[in-house]
């Protein structure tokens, strides 16, 4: 037997071809490999741990032994804490059934008839989201609260419990229905319908066979959000729920009330569970539609039909007046003396209640919270897709960076909340100095609203030529020239859409920032659940009425922003 | 030692291959052209000499450069894709200086280079327009122009003209040719369309399946395919079953033939002969021409220069395209029905093994 000699052509084969080859890596792409590993390990750190703290605790006894699964022992052993999940379950699915049909034919008579003033319809059909949850609740409290105006149609009854909570959920979450449904109906293939004229189907049939089943997966999308805010929604059980209790009420008595934190840990956990469900059928269903949509499918334009069309219109008006008469309630109650002994006009729950008891601060940080999202937080998710999709290279990194991504939908404001206490107060966390500050709850409100926004800079970034960075590099050109220059520029509008996302969130979340507010960072969403409490509704409608006059105002500056930079960029956008 | 040698270059996606063992030299300064079937690998091959996909086995040494491992922003290439990838905001000015302006060129001498690269493609006075408002045709030699800026010694383009209506892609192909001579930039072209290689190309590398089929001249290709599979992409063939009947001669249906059977042919059980349309002879032909036989005529089709005639011969179940010039035509004016004697002379027929 012969030896074969180190270096030789023999002994060198074998060995190159079996060790895998790997790429150079340029100083530049090592740039974008460690600005994608610190946006990971920000999200781990903002997200996952708080998250798994919650694993923990819920495992652990007041002293923080460990305690298996007693906690959830316990939990179950107490029927008035099981009662919530059923409350919870129940009243989640009511809303969700009454909200879909609701939604449904809305958007139906938006795509598909040729009512006048759609734009406007549409507009008002979204004004709910422009404002807190709990605004409805107020509303509905000046309603058919014990003083309210229209008490008597209730007879017996009281709106407060399962009937306020369920009428203002259903207002709160008919536009996030009725968006998903609109894109559903509006992507149906005009053809089907040709074809179906053509061999003489009936209206009816039609509806049937090509209408229902073409929204399908739309219909089960807005089910699943609607339940999913429902369930997680804190503000309006708050408000208007009396001593009916649902999950994301357990978990604020227990923490804030009680400082029960395990059993805190233990409600989130089961919280967490119907929102995961409704997150995975919605992740599996919008992977389903997207291979049902056919780049040729041509798009529908509805044919005028007297009596459909005034049925149509009489459903949306009827429906946009009342949603007008939740929104104004809480306004018009804002300006009123005395309620309801003196309803003369007057500003004294701003001056009175607001300015003078020192609570108009809240709203001040609330504007700062909300600009620090639309700025720093959209430009950081922006840049994280941007190095998720357009860079190469550091594979293994990439599906967690991914995951962390989306993750946020399926966790509710209160969880995370309660992940953060329960991560950032000990004493013992390097980071615990950014608990009490305006920075945790710039972190929290981004975190909490970070998949719809990096879904939209993904859509945005994948729309763009594929090639540049290729075309880029071979210019020797590094990513961030060509990030600055040429991919912010064109995908600007998605980035203006985050930024208005993350701002009216901001401005109107309660959930995630309830645990989270200090005294100097208290904001005005919080201002209106403790106003609420101490009794001060008309303050608390004041309070109400200036955020969502704010997230209007706001609104129509992005919307010119927008438009102004249409016309500017319009010698290359065509 | 050539401009740019590929040696035992491999590629799997997965179990898939995309691409086996191919070796390939390029010479400095050539037009070398990519052509094969859809999925055959070629945009697959021109990404790994870029950078831009990683081998999964092989080297590839350039200008003496081992580049194997090497980033794209390390290697020396100008890329057109097929989609242009022109930067939309930018001006057609900023697109063609962007190379320049990371270069630390002064701003006049890149105004002036940019200039010179507008006029060189033949549109000097679009710098100040916008990629959107510039034709397919137009956009596309702005983004050869975005490529040569920076003056690369390789140029990759990959079916840049297939985007392109007919006739626009008619003449690009000699703009382009006429500027890669100008230039003398070694360039790489990647299609699917033979007629677009065969009259660009110095030399065609033919590709089927994640290997090289063939490599050579864009004659070579045509009159002496390597393979049946060349033989029949390139160009319209007449390609029959043989038997081996002689040391120079072959059966097919009832028919024999003489010509060259080469070593390789020679040793395989069945054979297949191949001649081209236009290698049929009809005029002087009688009974004792070798290699000829009587043709029944089936159809005619006018072709302009030409017309293509399908014709069948005894004993050969398999339609035969012959094609006639204008004074053929005019002196034999062949009919459907007709009988048409035709020879196939020996030194244009060539013989493969079956397959
Ligand atoms: N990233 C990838 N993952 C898996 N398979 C791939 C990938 N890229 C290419 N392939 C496969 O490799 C084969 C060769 O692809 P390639 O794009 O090189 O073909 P091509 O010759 O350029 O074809 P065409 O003329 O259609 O552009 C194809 O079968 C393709 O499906
Ligand atoms: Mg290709």
């Amino acid at each position: 037997m012969s030896q074969v000699a180190p270096g030789h052509p023999l002994s060198e084969g074998p060995a190159r071809a079996r060790r895998a080859m790997r790429m150079g890596v340029h100083w530049t792409d090592r740039v974008a490999h460690g600005l994608l590993i610190l946006a990971g390990l920000a999200l781990a750190l903002f997200l996952l741990a708080p998250m798994a703290v919650i694993l923990a605790k819920s495992v652990e006894d007041r002293a923080g032994e460990f305690v298996g699964l007693a906690n959830f022992a316990q939990y179950f052993a107490t029927p008035a804490l099981l009662r919530s999940i059923w409350n919870s379950v129940w009243v989640s699915s009511l809303v969700t059934v009454l909200t879909l049909p609701l939604a449904f034919t809305f958007a139906y008579a938006l795509t598909r008839s040729g009512i006048r003033w759609k734009t406007l319809l549409r507009n008002v059909a979204l004004v709910p989201i422009l404002a807190p949850s709990l605004l409805a609740a107020i509303s509905f409290i000046f309603w058919f609260g014990n003083q309210g105006v229209l008490k008597p149609l209730m007879g017996e009854g009281q709106i407060y419990g399962a009937p306020g909570i369920v009428g203002s959920m259903v207002f709160a979450t008919f536009p996030h229905a009725l968006m998903i449904l609109v894109t559903a109906l509006s992507l149906t293939d005009a053809r089907l319908y040709e074809a179906a004229d053509s061999l003489g189907t009936s209206a009816a049939r039609k509806f049937f066979t090509i209408t229902v089943p073409g929204a399908k997966y739309g219909l089960i999308s807005a089910a699943m959000v609607v339940f999913t805010y429902a369930i997680s929604d804190f503000g309006i059980p708050k408000v208007i729920g009396g001593n009916f209790n649902m999950l994301a009420t357990d978990i604020f008595k227990l923490v804030i009330g009680q400082q029960d934190f395990a059993k805190g840990a233990v409600v989130a956990i089961i919280l967490l569970v119907p929102v995961a469900v409704t997150y995975g059928v919605d992740a599996y269903v919008q992977k389903r539609q997207s291979a049902l949509l056919s780049a040729r499918s041509v798009p529908y334009v509805p044919r005028r039909s007297r009596g459909f069309d005034w049925a149509m219109a009489v459903f949306c008006w009827t429906l946009a007046l009342l949603m007008l008469a939740v929104l104004g309630m809480a306004i018009y109650a804002s300006f009123v003396k005395l309620w309801p002994y003196n309803f003369s006009f007057s500003l004294d729950h701003y001056r009175l209640g607001l300015i003078d008891a020192g609570i108009f601060g809240a709203y001040l940080n609330s504007l700062h919270l909300a600009a620090w999202c639309a700025t720093l937080g959209a430009a950081f998710i922006f840049a994280t897709a941007y190095l998720l999709e357009k860079t190469r290279g550091l594979d293994a990194w990439r599906p967690f960076v991914r995951l962390m991504a989306v993750l946020p939908m399926g966790v509710p404001g209160m969880v995370l909340g309660l992940g953060y206490i329960f991560f950032f107060v000990p004493e013992g966390n390097p980071l615990h100095f950014i608990y009490g500050t305006m920075a945790i709850l710039v972190l929290i409100t981004v975190v909490h609203y970070y998949s719809s926004s990096h879904l939209t800079a993904v859509t945005a970034l994948k729309q763009i030529d594929n090639e540049f960075e290729a075309v880029s590099a071979s210019l020797r050109v590094p990513f961030w020239r060509t990030f600055f220059r040429v991919t912010v520029p064109v995908c600007l509008p998605a980035m203006l859409d985050i930024s208005r996302y993350l701002f009216v969130n901001a401005m109107t979340t309660v959930s995630a920032v309830v645990f989270l507010y200090s005294p100097r960072t208290m904001l005005a969403s919080v201002a209106i659940v403790n106003l609420d409490e101490a009794g001060d509704i008309g303050p608390a409608a004041a309070m109400a009425s200036l955020i969502v006059v704010t997230s209007a105002l706001v609104c129509g500056l992005y919307y010119f922003a927008q438009a102004w930079l249409d016309k500017r960029t319009q010698a290359w956008r065509h | 030692m050539d401009f740019l040698v590929l040696s035992h270059v491999q590629k799997r996606f997965g179990d898939f291959v995309a691409l086996e063992d191919v070796s390939l030299e390029v010479h400095r300064g050539e037009f070398l052209c990519l052509l094969g079937p859809s999925g055959c690998g070629k945009t697959t091959l021109l990404r790994i000499i870029a950078g831009l996909e990683l081998q999964s086995a092989g080297t590839i040494v350039q200008a003496g450069r081992d580049i194997s491992l090497l980033p794209p922003m390390e290697r020396d290439y100008g890329i057109v894709f097929q989609s242009y990838a022109l930067f939309p905001n930018l001006s057609v000015a900023d697109n063609v200086a962007y190379g320049l302006v990371n270069r630390k060129v002064a701003r006049a001498q890149r105004a002036a280079r940019v200039a010179e690269l507008l006029a060189l493609v033949g549109l000097p006075d679009s710098g100040a327009k916008f990629p959107g408002q510039l034709s397919g045709g137009q956009q596309q030699r702005i983004a050869i122009a975005r490529a040569l800026a920076t003056s690369p010694a390789l140029l990759l383009l990959d079916e840049p003209l297939s985007a392109l209506d007919a006739r626009v892609r008619v003449r690009l192909r000699g703009e382009i040719r006429g500027l890669q001579q100008r230039l003398g930039v070694t360039t790489i072209l990647v299609t699917h369309d033979q007629e677009e290689a065969l009259t660009m190309a110095d030399r065609i590398v033919v590709m089927k399946d994640g290997a090289i089929e063939q490599v050579g001249t864009p004659s070579d290709v045509y009159l002496r395919p390597a393979t049946p599979f060349v033989a029949d992409f390139v160009g319209k063939t007449n390609l029959l079953p043989a038997q081996r009947a002689g040391e120079r001669r072959v059966q097919v249906g009832a028919q024999r033939f003489e010509c060259e059977i080469s070593a390789t042919a020679r040793d395989g059980a069945g054979l297949r002969i191949f001649f081209r349309p236009e290698d049929v002879v009809v005029r002087g032909v009688h009974g004792a021409t070798p290699n000829s036989a009587a043709a029944v005529v089936e159809k005619i089709e006018f072709l302009g220069a030409y017309s293509r005639v399908t014709f069948r011969l005894n004993g050969i179940d398999q339609p035969l395209f012959a094609d006639l010039s204008l004074n053929d035509m005019a002196e034999f004016h062949p009919r459907p029905g007709d009988t048409l004697r035709v020879s196939l002379p020996a030194d244009r027929l060539r013989v493969f093994a079956a397959a």
